[in-house]
């Protein structure tokens, strides 16, 4: 019967689709980590690439998040200001606060979780675009943290809460361990469980979502809350990094972030793509920073770049689609 | 001259990677016909038409276009050249006036860069006289019903100087008596001498209008006879390639019980004050004009849309229903009238479909257990005849009859018992159509109760016990299996004698 053959061709596109996604973008990331290798000798040192990958971390935890508000259709502005502001609240406890590890770890986490389940709430109840929504609180946040640093950045945490963001477990610095624990936990979710599942549907189709009686605000308010508490967590190992809750913490990361997961292959239509491929893209970003830098080139000539590899990795995502559908 | 075809296919062949969508296709459409195109989905209809518009291109055969071999590289090429196809998803800019539209792409300018609003409009208005419509040319084309799209799309195609217009399912989203005024359209364009392809499932329209039919069946090309010439039952046959036996499959049952009552139930502005109830074992048909709230009542039942006043009985007890999830906790589903808008998330395989409602069984502390998942999923591909490869193939590649199996399977691994069925073979082919059927048969046979919304008239009247009738937000009739007739459905629906008579 014809109409099987044709299923069965487009299953061969399809197989082929999903092997470019993956490879595809694995295969760019060796191509530049070569390139790079090749350039300057130092960037294969050892040293160096925990360095790229320890800083990888800290925008690839939020990528994480950024995959799950993806996937849902829905974007995510105000995580550099999140970072910033759960910084400063950790940085207040460990200098200004009394000091307790335990508060200066757990507020700001909750801090976190509290500002993206606002986004989500606002933007699904309001029925506003999360777009505007974040950032209106991008905005907000950063505001907060000049507020309560009253303009000036908190130094001098204690050693306990530095093991976060500079500690190492034999040869693996700790937030790289922090990081790909998101990436598995992330990535078992996607797959394996009720709540991954109905983000693809949702993402997918979110009218025959809530008709199949799927309670679309509540997960959609849920991926917003994790995002945010994701985004707390990047706060806290970036001041503990940098031993100081700095006002311009998380400058421009909602670029970085959100290029990391459409550079993942995740489309920003929502219901395709996955967090594997964030951590390639997230990969692919730092090592071009990384590399960049070892090669001497200006900071600025680093944001084109980066400009050009997301507006290319959104127009690949677009051929596919048209692809697809021919 | 006028013995030269104006369409000429000949061995006309597509090959997609893997599948001969059409192979040695060879007829001809006369001048100022018009020529009924039919055939099951996946039968080469679409790839025909796309290949003609230009959106696809030939692998091998000829098109003579008025004599003349033709292979025109794009949709824009063959519309320069007379050649016009109005599909089911319009191409209109919702946000644009209808002059706007009819004159998209050659809009008449003044010193090169300003817009002539004066004679865009002038002419817009001279097309809508011409067809004999009441349309402001002023309006915006997203405050017009389907029915004016369309027509907006045929003066677009009009204005091109079209003489060729091909139409794909028409009919599928009007009401009987904006079918009505489509086939006046219809007949007026070819008093006029342009020449028509007409692509519909539904045959009864096709010995209304057509002059010849054409079937294809598996990218062949079967017959192409005079309408007056072939039955519908041989039409069927040469669609499906076999006997069907029965179009409307209906097994009589013997109704029992109340299952589910809803009284005085309102929603401002759309739904005022309706009652009725559901037996056990039936199906209650609910006919009425598109835009008669039909759709809106199934879906402020299943808790889509929230309800101002009213009650809900299930199995005598009253319910709030405040979201589809409750609906489903109580037993119904809702099979919406859209598949592809809000029935299936098409990126996502078969299996993921059919999960949608049912991971919360299949998991543990939110984990789903993929074997109990793909097991119920297994039986349901089976207990529905479902044609997939395999479980993991994405629904979009699947075909219409089967995708609509896919919605259905989604509840009956719920074990729901109150269907709410919206258009449920639209857009369907004859022989899925049939399927669909026995699936509602069987269920009945479950002690399942059915609603089922429809604008197929010979589909209602076949399949529902009892027709509830509705107009303009409120249930005006009900009609028994005895009584229901097509006019008796159409004078409640239309409300007015004179206006009936009109429609006949």
């Amino acid at each position: 019967m014809p109409v099987l053959v044709e299923e069965k061709s487009t299953q061969i596109f399809q197989k082929f689709f999903v092997f470019w996604d993956r490879v595809g973008i694995l295969l760019a990331f060796l191509v530049v980590f070569v390139m790079f290798g090749a350039l300057t000798p130092v960037f294969f040192h050892p040293l160096n690439i925990l360095n790229v990958i320890r800083q990888v971390s800290i925008i690839g935890v939020i990528a994480v998040g950024m995959t799950f508000v993806i996937l849902l259709g829905g974007i995510d502005l105000s995580v550099g200001s999140i970072v910033a502001f759960t910084g400063i609240i950790a940085a207040g406890f460990q200098v200004k606060w009394g000091g307790s590890l335990f508060l200066s770890i757990v507020v700001p986490l909750l801090i976190g979780g509290g500002i993206g389940f606002l986004n989500g709430f606002i933007s699904t109840k309001g029925k506003l675009h999360p777009f505007i929504v974040t950032l209106g609180m991008m905005s907000i946040f950063r505001g907060a943290t000049l507020l309560v640093a009253q303009g000036k950045p908190i130094s001098g945490m204690s050693p306990a809460f530095r093991f976060i963001g500079a500690g190492m477990v034999g040869p693996i610095p700790f937030p790289v361990i922090l990081f790909l624990g998101c990436v598995v936990i992330a990535g078992i979710v996607l797959k394996r469980t009720v709540f991954g599942r109905y983000i693809y549907a949702i993402g997918g189709n979110e009218e025959a979502a809530l008709l199949s009686g799927i309670m679309v605000e509540r997960y959609k308010i849920s991926a917003f809350t994790l995002l945010g508490f994701l985004s707390g967590l990047s706060g806290l190992i970036l001041t503990s990094r940098l031993n100081s809750g700095e006002l311009v913490a998380g400058q421009g990361y909602e670029l970085d972030v959100i290029a990391s997961v459409v550079i993942g292959g995740t489309s920003l239509m929502g219901g395709e793509g996955g967090v594997y491929g964030t951590l390639i893209g997230a990969l692919l970003i730092g090592v071009v920073s990384n590399g960049l830098n070892l090669l001497g080139v200006q900071p600025y000539w680093q944001m084109i770049v980066k400009g050009i590899i997301v507006i290319f990795a959104v127009l690949l995502d677009r051929l596919k689609r048209r692809f697809r559908t021919a | 001259m006028s013995d030269v075809p104006i369409l000429h296919f000949e061995k006309l062949t597509k090959r997609f990677p893997g599948v001969l969508a059409l192979n040695g296709v060879t007829f001809s459409i006369r001048r100022g016909e018009v020529h009924a195109l039919v055939g099951e989905n996946g039968a080469g209809k679409s790839t025909l038409i796309k290949i003609v518009t230009g959106v696809y291109q030939k692998t091998a055969g000829e098109i003579f276009f008025e004599g003349k071999p033709v292979n025109f590289s794009s949709p824009h090429e063959a519309l320069k050249n007379g050649i016009a196809a109005i599909y089911q998803e319009f191409n209109l800019i919702p946000a644009l006036t209808v002059a706007e539209n009819i004159f998209m792409g050659h809009h008449f300018v003044t010193r090169r860069f300003f817009v002539d609003w004066n004679r865009m409009r002038k002419e817009a208005q001279e097309l809508m006289r011409f067809l004999d419509v009441d349309i402001d040319v002023d309006q915006k084309v997203r405050d017009l019903g389907v029915a004016k799209k369309q027509v907006v799309e045929i003066a677009k195609a009009l204005s091109h100087r079209a003489r060729v217009l091909i139409m794909d399912e028409p009919t599928a989203t009007l009401a009987q008596k904006e079918i009505e005024g489509l086939f006046r359209i219809i007949k007026f364009l070819k008093s006029e001498g342009v020449t028509i392809i007409y692509v519909s499932h539904r045959l009864e329209e096709i010995y209304e209008i057509c002059n010849r039919v054409t079937v294809l069946r598996d990218g062949q090309h079967i017959a192409t006879r005079d309408v007056q010439d072939v039955t519908m039952e041989d039409l069927i046959r040469m669609m499906v390639g076999r006997e069907v036996v029965e179009r409307f499959p209906r097994v009589s049952h013997t109704a029992k019980g109340e299952v589910l009552r809803v009284e005085g139930l309102t929603r401002r502005g759309v739904l005022e004050n309706i009652s009725f109830s559901l037996r056990k074992g039936e199906i209650l048909g609910i006919a009425g004009m598109v835009g008669s709230g039909r759709t809106e009542l199934l879906r402020a039942i299943y808790g889509v849309d929230p309800i101002d006043e009213g009650k809900i009985y299930i199995r005598g007890k009253e319910v709030r229903i405040r979201s589809p999830l409750d609906a489903i906790n109580h037993g119904i589903a809702l099979l919406p009238e859209e598949r592809k808008v809000h029935g299936l998330v098409l990126l996502l395989s078969v299996l993921d479909n059919l999960g949608l409602p049912v991971l919360p069984l299949v998991s543990v502390r939110g984990f789903i257990q993929d074997g109990r998942l793909r097991a119920i999923a297994q039986d349901m591909v089976q207990h529905m005849n479902i044609k997939t490869p395999s479980l993991f193939q994405k629904v979009m590649y699947l075909s219409g009859g089967n995708q609509q199996k896919v919605v259905l399977g989604k509840w009956f691994a719920r074990n729901c018992d109150i269907y709410l069925f919206d258009e449920p073979t639209r857009g369907i082919d004859v022989g899925a159509k049939v399927e669909i059927y026995h699936l509602m048969n069987r269920l009945l046979e479950r002690g399942a109760s059915i609603i089922m919304v429809s604008s197929e008239l010979p589909e209602i009247l076949a399949m529902s016990d009892r027709i509830l009738v509705m107009r303009e937000g409120r249930i005006v009739g009900e009609l028994s299996r005895e009584e229901a007739t097509k006019e008796a459905i159409l004078r409640l629906a239309l409300g007015r004698r004179e206006e009936y008579a009109s429609v006949g």
